[in-house]
């Protein structure tokens, strides 16, 4: 594989509302350093996509996120800033933090209960008993996610017996059900056919009109089909930053260039 | 993937030079067979333009068939962009050759002007030339000399505006020689259509490096540029063509 100077990036400067900063994030498993100072800047109401190889360190960007770095000797190293706070601090309640940040996973992972007991599971749990506010909450978080006319009729049937990609919906309901700001996706269609893929996606672009989005993904044509803005991580360093359109049409890196056109990784 | 991916575009890119080597015969078949009275082959021109376009044909099924397969973005998406275009303009010239070629065989040989055909071969010459520095920096995936290429295109313009200029005033003194004069009109028109044709083949090497799409043509950017320089220097550019030869 050719060499690429890893000191060298190209950040394009953010200037809308920005929903999510992060300045100099630098993720450690132990001594392994993971990612190295991350500065970016996420644009509200728009879709980031982080692409890049495997252990380019972008899911562990990701999780840092939403705090989900912490176990055993994880160390996050630098500022996440969400709403002029910097989350990124032991003084920081992480569950509040994940109410504001949703996260979904690549495999669809519904509680063993009904598909009404999947969303209200985590309102009941901070504390919403009003069976009014918790069957809205079911059916406008249900729509948002594209899948209410698929379920309307069985909401007490079990969630298992969906299939992959309504599951997949399911769980984004599940989050969105929480009312977050952001919502942080790991690669949430890697596991599904093409059309529950191409649902998910529009999904995402209907969110994203109140929801700020940040997906991870291996697939470089649904990064160039969902998102507005593009981030190309490479071991552990940001080395481009753009909007999709210029990272899929003239990207400022070789590097880039070279790993969308699928030249490595 | 990404080999295979090189392997075909190399051949796309070997397809397409190759096409312009044949469009850049055509446009010397053609001006030969309108200058000169006994050519041993009035058809040659036609059958190369047939051979130009099946070329063209060819050369977009295997850019299409690159795109949908194997779904190129950024430079490689570029590469092929600009061959798509590119070749759609080179198969404009062979056109423009065939009509040339065309024109000569419905040539009434009533009247002939040296000082008209003199410009014709220069034309043909330098959009000769203009087409082989194009297939070279394309080659080269050279910008600059692209530009440098594009700007030459107002040398054409000029034999052009100054052409038809000496064609109206035969037109004055000759009556009966409208259709054969019109016969040099359609040929020097052609000619320059080629040159603009050479410009935008020009602009897509600039975008496969860049991304931008520019307008290089310097006739596009200043309309008046030939007027004003043929103003300027009078009928010089002809009269150096003579004492040139």
């Amino acid at each position: 594989m050719q060499k690429y100077d890893l000191s060298k990036s190209y950040v394009k400067e953010v200037t809308s509302n920005i929903a999510l900063e992060t300045d100099k994030l630098s993720v450690f498993y132990g001594k392994k350093q993971a990612t190295y100072d991350i500065s970016l800047k996420i644009p509200k109401n728009s879709i980031t996509a982080l692409i890049g190889a495997s252990g380019s360190g972008k899911s562990t960007y990701l999780r840092s996120l939403n705090r989900m770095n912490e176990s055993g000797n994880t160390n996050v190293e630098g500022k996440i800033i969400y709403e002029d706070i910097n989350i990124n601090s032991p003084k920081i309640n992480v569950y509040e933090v994940r109410k504001h940040i949703g996260m979904v996973f690549q495999e669809p992972n519904p509680f063993a209960k009904s598909i009404r007991g999947n969303i209200t599971f985590a309102l009941k749990n901070h504390g919403i008993k009003d069976k009014k506010v918790l069957d809205e909450r079911v059916v406008s978080s249900l729509k948002q996610a594209a899948i209410w006319d698929e379920v309307k009729d069985h909401l007490d049937d079990s969630a298992m017996s969906l299939s992959g990609g309504q599951k997949q919906r399911l769980c984004i309901a599940r989050s969105i059900a929480m009312q977050p700001d952001i919502l942080l996706l790991d690669e949430p269609t890697s596991a599904l056919d093409p059309v529950s893929t191409g649902k998910i996606e529009a999904t995402l672009r209907e969110l994203k009109e109140k929801y700020t989005i940040i997906i991870v993904t291996h697939n470089i044509q649904q990064a160039s089909r969902v998102s507005d803005y593009t981030a190309f991580m490479h071991s552990g360093h940001l080395l481009e930053y753009n909007d999709t359109n210029t990272i899929f049409n003239n990207p400022a890196m070789q590097i880039t260039n070279d790993y969308i056109s699928g030249h490595f990784g | 993937m990404a080999k295979t991916f090189t392997e075909e575009l190399k051949k796309l890119q070997n397809n397409f030079i190759s096409m312009g080597v044949d469009v850049n015969e055509e446009i010397y078949q053609a001006t030969k067979l309108f200058l000169s009275s006994n050519h041993p082959d009035k058809n040659i021109v036609s059958k190369q333009d047939k051979n130009v376009n099946q070329k063209e044909v060819n050369l977009e099924e295997q850019a299409l068939n690159l795109i949908a397969l194997q779904q190129p973005v950024a430079n490689d998406f570029r590469e092929i962009i600009c061959i798509l275009k590119a070749s759609s303009d080179l198969e404009r010239i062979g056109d423009h050759a065939a009509s040339i070629a065309n024109e000569a065989v419905h040539l009434k040989a009533v009247i002939q002007d040296p000082d008209v055909e003199r410009i014709i071969t220069q034309m043909s010459l330098k959009v000769r030339t203009m087409l082989e520095s194009f297939l070279n920096s394309y080659y080269h995936n050279d910008s600059y000399e692209s530009k440098v290429i594009a700007q030459e295109d107002i040398l054409v313009d000029k034999y052009f505006v100054q052409a038809r200029k000496l064609i109206m005033q035969e037109a004055e003194e000759h009556d009966l020689a409208i259709d054969a004069l019109y016969n040099y009109l359609r040929v020097i028109r052609l000619l320059e259509r080629i040159g603009d044709h050479i410009v935008n083949l020009t602009e897509w090497v600039l975008y496969r490096n860049s991304g931008e799409l520019v307008e290089l043509n310097p006739g596009k950017i200043e309309p008046d540029l030939v007027r004003r320089d043929l103003e300027k220097n009078g009928n010089n550019g002809l009269i150096e063509n003579k004492d040139s030869k």
